[in-house]
């Protein structure tokens, strides 16, 4: 568990790195196709970094805000605190805050920087689908990815990963948008800044891609047997995963770069087999599989 | 000049190793202690929570179903015991007769229709069930730190440092009827 932890916080400062020198990268291509100079390469650079140290500190508020998440009213689901706060004892971490989200299709992430900066959220739907003993098993899993830091990393991925999905798709369309108005003639050089610049407009969201594989199905393993040891009870977690995953209902709120911190893969056309390989999750029976054989 | 080397590095080795190792070893004692501590501090605000809505459920249930004295009486003093004890083992029993005292206490609270649907009461319900399996989880947590520190001082060569300075084996939270962690409850319909 405390590898977990160092490797999780490893991984989140490798990809503050990387984000800072992809978009310095990007920036770079930029400036010298629309002729603003190297200038723009530092100009960018900065612009990362203060994204970077924003999402490291308010990430979590960022994708709760996203996700149309509401903090929970005590009074009205007692339970659902009381459930949060006892397993965070069980974890012997402090409690973290609870949200709802206003949709029936049953689902639950966490989100936040540290155990003691930490959220959980769950939809309407999960409050209504599952019994008591399923969400405790729920809850648990998510207070795991608290307890071993997942949370951190899987948090600036979404804001990260998104943002240089957002840069490279925007830059790739003005980009050949330029190109066929003007045709205009350059050097060699240019020729080959050009290319450069196609190559890594197009590189640059499979990097993202494989940044959000490193969430690897390993850690949602880990923190499903975290969770069953908090709980006592892995037979909660495996039949909750079951009814998560044969829900039909999607998830209004969820996207693809947020997809992956959810318990259970919110988008619907991710869970069929078929795109098994390419799914941030691992598919639902293996999981209850190894829940049961406990 | 080579022998003098040779001989302050073996006794460098000879005593600086096992000092090294006594440091380390001590120091993890330490640690696993205030673990320990620490989660028994969690078991506590939580037994110190419970113990102040009993005076609050007395009242409520006083309401409605005054001439039950016996099992009111039975809680109040279960508190008041709860309120004098100071180990671990005291606090531990007395936890175990407020939770039965509570038991019988909502047995009885069935043959009053009224007093179930009242409002007040229906919240201190939730909010002590809630109590109860918070209670639970920090057991869990703070009997594993506790074995985790026990198992420690027993293992050699931990055990030796454990005794050179003193550190003693802590008690189990224990409770009764083992595997039975539900609230004290009633159900709804």
């Amino acid at each position: 568990m405390y590898e977990q932890i160092a490797s999780n916080k490893r991984k989140s400062f490798l990809l503050l790195f990387l984000f800072i020198i992809l978009v310095g990268v990007l920036g770079w291509i930029f400036g010298e196709i629309t002729g603003a100079g190297n200038i723009f390469v530092f100009f960018a650079m900065a612009i990362a970094l203060f994204l970077s140290l924003t999402t490291f500190f308010f990430g979590d508020k960022m994708v709760l805000a996203i996700s149309r998440a509401k903090p929970v009213d005590r009074k009205e689901n007692p339970y659902l605190a009381n459930a949060v706060e006892g397993l965070a004892i069980a974890a012997g971490i402090p409690a973290p805050k609870t949200y709802i989200i206003e949709d029936s299709a049953p689902n639950a992430f966490a989100t936040g920087k540290d155990p003691k900066n930490s959220s959980v959220a769950v939809t309407t739907g999960l409050l209504s689908k599952l019994n008591r003993l399923e969400l405790e098993g729920v809850i648990a899993h998510e207070i795991s990815h608290i307890k071993n830091y997942d949370i951190r990393y899987a948090t600036l991925v979404v804001v990260l990963v998104g943002t240089v999905t957002l840069l490279s798709d925007w830059m790739r369309r003005s980009f050949f948008y330029r190109s066929k108005r003007t045709k205009r003639a350059s050097g060699s050089g240019g020729a080959l800044i050009l290319l450069v610049a196609i190559i890594l407009a197009i590189l640059a969201p499979l990097i993202a891609q494989l940044l959000r594989f490193a969430i690897s199905r390993q850690t949602e393993y880990l923190a499903d047997a975290n969770g069953a040891l908090l709980t006592r009870y892995p037979e909660g977690l495996a039949s909750a995963l079951e009814k998560i995953s044969k829900d039909k209902e999607p998830l209004e709120s969820a996207n693809k770069a947020t997809a992956h911190l959810y318990i259970v893969n919110p988008l619907l056309e991710h869970r069929s087999k078929l795109n098994d390989l390419f799914s941030t999750h691992p598919p639902a029976e293996e999981r209850v599989r190894k829940l049961r054989s406990m | 000049m080579g022998a003098v080397f040779v001989t302050l590095l073996f006794i460098f080795i000879v005593l600086g190793v096992p000092l090294l190792i006594l440091i380390l070893l001590y120091n993890k004692l330490v640690r696993l202690r205030n673990r320990s501590e620490n989660a028994w501090h969690q078991i506590d605000v939580q037994l110190q929570k419970r113990a102040d809505l009993v005076p609050n459920l007395v009242e409520t249930v006083k309401g409605y179903a005054a001439h039950e004295k016996g099992v009111l009486e039975e809680v109040t003093k279960a508190r008041s015991i709860y309120s004098q004890a100071g180990s671990v083992k005291e606090k531990a029993d007395a936890t175990n007769m407020l939770t039965s005292a509570l038991k019988s206490l909502f047995a009885v609270v069935e043959n009053y229709p009224e007093l179930k649907a009242n409002q007040n009461f229906l919240l201190l319900q939730e909010e002590l069930s809630g109590i109860e399996s918070k209670i639970a989880y920090a057991r869990q947590f703070y009997n594993d730190t506790v074995m985790n520190y026990n198992r420690t001082q027993q293992l050699f060569p931990s055990n030796i440092v454990a005794s050179l300075f003193g550190f003693t084996l802590k008690d189990y939270f224990e409770i009764e009827e083992p595997g039975k962690r539900e609230a004290p409850r009633v159900d709804f319909k």
